[in-house]
């Protein structure tokens, strides 16, 4: 009984004693919030050159929310990096030597890491969601708005499972760099290049981002065939995979 | 006490680990040697439920590894002294581990002063020199106050002072009745701390037996023989039908027959004698005349050639094992 608690405890202690923790999570935060207002700002000023269509389909949370796809990076170097430096420094040894059940160790560090992961998150998306609408002006919406706190609560969400897949890729790789070297591409350009690519389109829509931004829009992209609980279902299907991959390596392996 | 029954562990084709079976005493230090490549440190592993065998069992007073409640307080283990996360301070590392298994926290401060890192408590290991890490590392072994203590190559890269500080700790480990084993690939280190041996060689056990019996039993004890009167004592020696070995400058080598019997032999026949001296193989002998069998990776012919004049090592003309 006591076991889960005291591992939730040592890896509160973990998480809490490194700097790095505080870095990746300010930096998920500050990109988040520096990157949306800018954009809104943007959007604000050249509403005016906006068609009758586009102005239409204008989704102003959804815009504020838009600093998301390069806060998520560091996101991902947080989960990486809660996995990645019990093996590139050998701790995994000892920590698995406390813990000898994995399924104990694994899940409560994924437990912790994630709460933390989802306090940053929803943090980032309120703040990024306010003070991107201060930046939008007369263009604005409010919390109180049809979807609106829906869509804030996604992008919050959102950002949590991406630390939460990321954590379970690096488990699987047991490696920082690795996972890094992989999943920072892959969300930076792979994602984005092949959203573009017309053939390629019908495939990305499935991929993590593209579901996790469809989580955090407010007026539904009509490119895209589902909408934000179709999104939130795509992301928990990503997370699930992630993690028992994780898990499955983590319990056959040796360590 | 830990167990080992039937422990084998195969990766793909190679076998690291044979059938090994043996039991780890409490109250000695037992020292667990191989040459490099021996199948040591994955015994280690094994027994800290880190890597699963292939087959056979490890218990631990009694139980499988994954069953101990909060292990660190049954066994401590140091496999690698840099497995510490360089960016959190030694005290934190520490804490870490004590809260995963409820050991209370005024115990971090014990074994950090037990091992004199107090000063350094709040630095992060990171800069810390090897013989610092090393005492680290020992800090975390010792930090459930475990009945059972492993340490995987402890020594290894400290300077004497580090050495004598281990071989000392491991020696008071032992005498308050717990089990202390050791593992290590330099014989005279465990001459001065072990009291029982386990040796192996390519994954499986070649001696499990105290470390006097050992030594007796795998190396020829002989005396050594200085006289002016070289010639007078080879006819007395031979005489009696014992054969000695002259090593030059009036000295002999004799095997086999007690120092108190050849010195009987001089005194009855009035030879002078300037020494008279039994020589005990090194444990170092010992356990290279044992492991040269199974060692994994052999020298070349050209380090062979040097070695061919000592005594009781067969000179080597092929290397075996190319594999690294």
């Amino acid at each position: 009984m006591s076991a889960p608690l005291a591992t939730f405890r040592s890896e509160w202690a973990k998480l809490t004693t490194v700097r790095s923790t505080a870095w990746t999570l300010f930096a998920a935060f500050a990109v988040t919030v520096a990157f949306g207002t800018l954009v809104s700002a943007l959007s604000n000023a050249r509403y005016d050159d906006l068609s009758q269509q586009e102005r239409h389909a204008f989704d102003a949370a959804g815009t504020s929310f838009t600093g998301g796809v390069l806060g998520q990076l560091a996101m991902i170097a947080f989960g990486v990096m809660v996995i990645g430096a019990e093996y590139s420094t050998g701790m995994i040894r000892n920590s698995l030597a406390a813990v000898p059940r994995r399924g104990v160790f694994y899940f409560g560090k994924l437990a912790v890491a994630t709460g933390v992961a989802l306090v940053v998150g929803l943090v980032t998306s309120f703040v990024t969601f306010f003070a991107g609408q201060a930046a939008l002006g007369s263009h604005s919406t409010t919390l109180g708005a049809h979807n609106v706190l829906r869509a804030t609560l996604g992008a919050g969400l959102y950002m949590a499972l991406m630390a939460v897949i990321s954590m379970g890729v690096a488990t699987m790789l047991r490696s920082s760099m690795l996972s890094m070297g992989i999943l920072m591409p892959f969300f930076f350009l792979v994602t984005q290049i092949l959203s573009s690519v017309p053939g390629a389109k019908k495939v990305a829509h499935y991929l993590p981002d593209q579901a996790g931004t469809a989580m955090a829009r407010v007026v539904r992209d009509s490119d895209v065939p589902y909408g934000p609980g179709g999104g939130l279902v795509i992301m928990l299907v990503w997370v699930a995979a992630a993690v028992l991959g994780g898990y499955l390596v983590l319990r056959n392996r040796d360590a | 006490m830990i167990e080992l029954a039937g422990v084998t562990k195969r990766y793909g084709e190679k076998v690291v680990v044979d059938d090994l079976a043996f039991t780890v005493r409490p109250g000695c230090v037992t020292g667990f040697l191989g040459p490099n490549g021996a199948g040591k440190s994955t015994t280690m592993r094994m027994m800290l439920g880190l890597d699963r065998p292939t087959s056979g069992h490890v218990l631990i007073d009694g139980r499988p590894y994954a069953q101990l409640k909060e292990p660190l307080r049954h066994i401590g283990a140091l496999l690698d002294a840099k497995a510490m996360h360089g960016g959190r301070s030694a005290y934190q590392n520490l804490r870490c581990l004590a809260l995963s298994n409820r050991i209370p926290e005024s115990r971090v401060e014990e074994v950090l002063h037990e091992v004199g890192l107090n000063p350094v408590a709040r630095k992060r290991p990171k800069g810390f020199s090897l013989g610092m890490g090393q005492r680290l590392g020992i800090a975390a072994a010792l930090l459930g106050d475990p009945e059972i203590v492993l340490l995987d190559e402890p020594v290894n890269g400290l300077d004497p002072e580090g050495i004598h500080w281990i071989r000392t700790l491991m020696r008071r480990l032992a005498s308050q009745g717990r089990t202390v084993f050791v593992s290590s690939h330099l014989m005279s280190e465990m001459a001065l701390t072990a009291d029982h041996l386990v040796v192996i060689g390519r994954g499986r056990l070649l001696a499990d037996t105290s470390m006097e019996d050992f030594i007796d039993r795998n190396s020829r004890s002989s005396v050594r023989i200085r006289t002016p009167e070289p010639e007078k004592l080879r006819d007395v020696l031979s005489a009696v039908g014992i054969t000695a070995a002259e090593t030059g400058s009036g000295a002999f080598e004799v095997a086999e027959v007690p120092a108190e019997r050849l010195g009987e032999l001089a005194l009855a026949h009035g030879i002078l004698l300037h020494e008279l001296s039994p020589q005990h193989a090194s444990l170092e002998e010992a356990f290279i005349a044992l492991t040269g069998e199974a060692a994994e990776y052999r020298t070349g012919p050209l380090a062979a050639t040097a070695a061919s004049g000592r005594d009781g090592i067969a000179p080597q003309t092929q290397p075996i094992g190319t594999e690294s």
